[in-house]
Parts: C-alpha cells; structure tokens; sequence
C-alpha cells in the first residue's frame, strides 16, 4: 500500500498543497489531473521526496516518514524512501553523457551494486520490453522523443521500485510519439505496476488509470474511476475542469 | 652556417632543458592541484555554509586582485621575513596553484550551474547519493562544458611560468637570460625562447581539441550549429 497522508507543502510561504491525503492500493494506477500550479507535480514530487513535505507522512510498503515544519529527514531515510521508486519526467532527462544501455544500468550498478554483467542483462530485457533494444548502444540525443521517454522507462523499472511515479510523461511529445509511450505505460499497468502519474493528457488517463484524482488549489477536490471523473463529476470544480479539457 | 643560427643550435639544449625540467613540469603539476583546488572551492561557493562561501570569496578576490608576479615575490622574497622560508621551485609552485585555483574555480563554477537541475532530479529519483550524482552524473557533463575555458588557462599557465625566473627559478625563460647576458644577443635568444613556448602550447592546443572530441562524443546541444 502508498499512502500519503496530510501532505503539506510551502513554497516561500505560499501553500501549494494543503493537506492531501492519497491511498494508491498495490497494482493500481493512479492519475492525478488539476489545472497548472494545483500542486499535481509537487505532490508526486513529494512521493519520493524530491520535495520536502512540510507536513504529513507518506508511507510505502512497511516504510513510513513523517515530515513537520522544522524537521528535515536523515538523508538515510530520505534515500531508503527514494529507492522504492522511480520516476519518469517530462522532459525524460536521460543521462546524455552515457549510452542507452549505460541510462538503464546506472542504478543498478551504481546503487544497488550489481555486477556488471547481471546489470546489463536485465538492462538488455528491459530496452526489449519497452521496444528499443535495437538502440542500446546508441547515443541518448541521437533518439525520438518517445524513445527516450521508453528508456527512461525501462531505467525507473531497471531496480524494481514499489511506485512508479510519472510526471506529465507525454506532455513534451507529439501525438504519434505520446502513442507509442502511452502503450507501453499500459503494459507496464496490466502487469500490475503500481503507479502514480500527474497528466494532461486525456487518453493517458483514460486508458491507463485505474482511479483519477482531481486536484485544484493544492486540495484534492474529487476522485473516483476514471469513468466516473471524465462522465459524470459530482464537483463543479471538477466539471468545469474536465469540460475545458474537451472530454 | 650564419652566426645566428649557430647561436640558436648551441642554445637550443640548455633552454630546452630548463623547459623540459622546470616549466612543463611546474605548468603541469600546479595545473593538476589547481584544479583539485579550484574543484573544492567552486563546490564550497556552491554548496557549503555561509561562512565558508566567505572564505572561499576572500581567497578568489584575493588571488584574481592582485598580480601573479608580485604574489610570487611576497611567497619567495616576502615569506621569509616572517620566518617561513620555501626553495624557489616550491615556492613557484605553491604561487602558480593559488593563481590556477582561483581562476579555474570561477570556470569549474559555472560549469557546475550550467548542468540542468533535472539532471540532479534524474540521478535522485534512482537512488543516487548527492556525492554520486556529482561524481556520475554532474561533473563528466559539467567537464565537457570546462574543457574549453580550462584549456585557455592552462595555455595562459604555460607562459605565465616564465615569471618564475624573477624568483631565480632555471626555468626556459631564465635560461635564455642566462645566455644573453654573456652573448648579449637578446634578439636571437628571447625568439627563440618564444618559439619553444609556441612549440610547448602548441602541442597542448592539439592536445585539448582531441580531449573535446573524446567527452563530446555523445553529441547533443554542444553540437556545432550549422
């Protein structure tokens, strides 16, 4: 189970989540939508403490982290926490200096001490899940945009994370390229990942969420199925949200 | 044979020995802890505690303020006076690595800065510790951006040893010195102490562009814009 609880967070003072709770059952893929600045991207960021909650806990699996104002977690607990997830971001920030095959095994290799050789293999099979193995020596800046974003993929799955956590992961490609990225996200779902993803996109929500969450002014104003959410919104916030994306 | 190139052959060996034994390796040795320090003190003005960044501020205002020559005469002509004395090639080298690491930190700095956050995020998200995602994943990036500027200070460095002759270092140029004073041919022997200095960073130059290629080969935004 995920579960973040009473998430706070301030930027220079100005509260950007105020409070939100989000249970993400094991397997299950969750979406979060809102408006620009309603705290979608900060709350997945605080999942695995890129950002700081000043309030609240999150817990994954058996580890749990309570955060307050004037306390800053050991950096002990920050990286045990960490290293349950992996993350997919928006503008893919693969290593360009290392080869595709390198992007994939850096983790493995530098932090979770593999052996080369075991590391590369699975590196191997993960480049051929998300259908870019014939790319694995290659140069990061000499691939598509939905390339990278599928290594960057198979390097969050590379150790295995509990969470994966996927930040707009199609907002930087064109339509035919998000495709190619939205099918394999949905693979990676029907095969029981568990996932936490902030997006605009509507199909990617659509076809891959289990359960949306609906975030405006740093509170979750609604959340329920995706069908629910998209089809019939309980909120007016929500309706008017969900008519603007033109669904 | 004419005078002058008979002059220039029989000095050739002794200033190119002095070159050979004192100025590439004072060039290259105050290069290399130059860096290291240059290194650490861009990571403390980036990284460390308030008063630290001042300390690191004060010696690069210090080192960049005032001229190479006279922080040479003050290390080997001043020092003793406080009872600290220091041989002149240690003496050079010890002014040559303050110089070096206070210019090159300025370089190593915005280097550092010019590497996107997100890249700092990526290394995170897989775990990475702060000293690792420095070591992988900064700084080979932040490298290829310094190589160019870190080239033009070493090339700078090359000719700046030449001022150790003042500190009686028997370096190239001190050398040459040495032989105009009993030839009095200054004409001949300082041209032909500029052409070894050319030769010397020249091969360097040929040596910083094969660098660049060797950390710019996985292409990018640094590739040429046509």
């Amino acid at each position: 189970m995920i579960r973040l609880t009473g998430i706070e967070k301030r930027f220079s003072g100005n509260p950007v989540l105020k409070g939100v709770d989000l249970t993400v059952a094991e397997g299950a893929v969750t979406a979060l939508i809102g408006p620009s600045g309603s705290g979608k991207s900060t709350l997945l960021r605080c999942a695995n403490l890129l950002e700081i909650p000043d309030g609240g806990a999150v817990e994954i699996q058996d580890l749990r982290l309570e955060f307050s104002a004037g306390r800053r977690p050991s950096q002990a607990e920050i990286l045990r926490l960490r290293r349950r997830t992996g993350m997919i971001f928006q503008n893919f920030q693969l290593f360009p200096h290392r080869r595709v095959i390198e992007n994939v095994m850096e983790g493995l290799v530098t932090v979770q001490k593999w052996p080369k050789e075991r590391a590369r293999e699975r590196a191997m099979d993960l480049l051929g899940k998300v259908g870019v193995a014939e790319k694995a020596e290659a140069w990061p800046a000499t691939l598509s945009g939905g390339q990278q974003q599928r290594v960057a993929i198979a390097r969050a799955l590379a150790p295995s994370p509990a969470l994966i956590l996927c930040d707009e992961p199609t907002s930087a490609l064109d339509p035919e390229l998000a495709e190619e990225v939205v099918d394999v996200l949905r693979a990676l779902a029907s095969e029981g990942a568990t996932m936490l993803m902030a997006t605009h996109d509507l199909r990617l929500a659509r076809s891959v969420a289990s359960h949306v969450a609906f975030l405006e002014g740093g509170e979750i104003v609604e959340e329920g199925a995706p069908e629910t959410i998209f089809s019939a919104p309980a909120e007016p916030r929500t309706v008017r949200f969900v008519r603007s994306l033109g669904a | 044979m004419p005078d002058w190139l008979q002059l220039m052959l029989t000095s050739f060996w002794p200033l190119l020995r002095g070159g050979l034994i004192f100025t590439v390796p004072l060039a290259i040795l105050s290069f290399i802890l130059g860096l290291a320090v240059g290194l650490l003190v861009a990571v403390v003005r980036l990284f460390a505690p308030k008063p630290l960044v001042w300390v690191a501020s004060f010696y690069v205002w210090i080192i960049r303020g005032t001229p190479l020559l006279v922080q040479l005469f003050v290390i080997f002509y001043g020092l003793p006076s406080a009872g600290i004395l220091i041989d002149a090639f240690p003496a050079a080298l010890i002014g040559f690595t303050l110089n070096v690491g206070a210019y090159t930190s300025e370089v190593i700095r915005a280097a550092l800065t010019s590497i996107s956050k997100g890249q700092w995020e990526a290394a995170y998200s897989i775990g990475m510790t702060t000293r690792q995602a420095m070591g992988r994943t900064i700084l080979p990036q932040a490298t290829r951006v310094a190589l160019p500027p870190l080239g033009n200070s070493f090339i700078s460095l090359v000719k700046d040893t030449s001022l150790a002759a003042a500190i009686t270092v028997p370096e190239l140029f001190q050398q040459a010195q040495r032989i105009v004073a009993v030839t009095y041919e200054p004409l001949i022997l300082y041209i032909e102490a500029a052409l070894i200095y050319l030769a010397f960073s020249s091969v360097l130059t040929a040596l910083q562009s094969r660098l660049e290629t060797q950390f710019g080969r996985y292409g990018g935004f640094l590739e040429r814009v046509r």
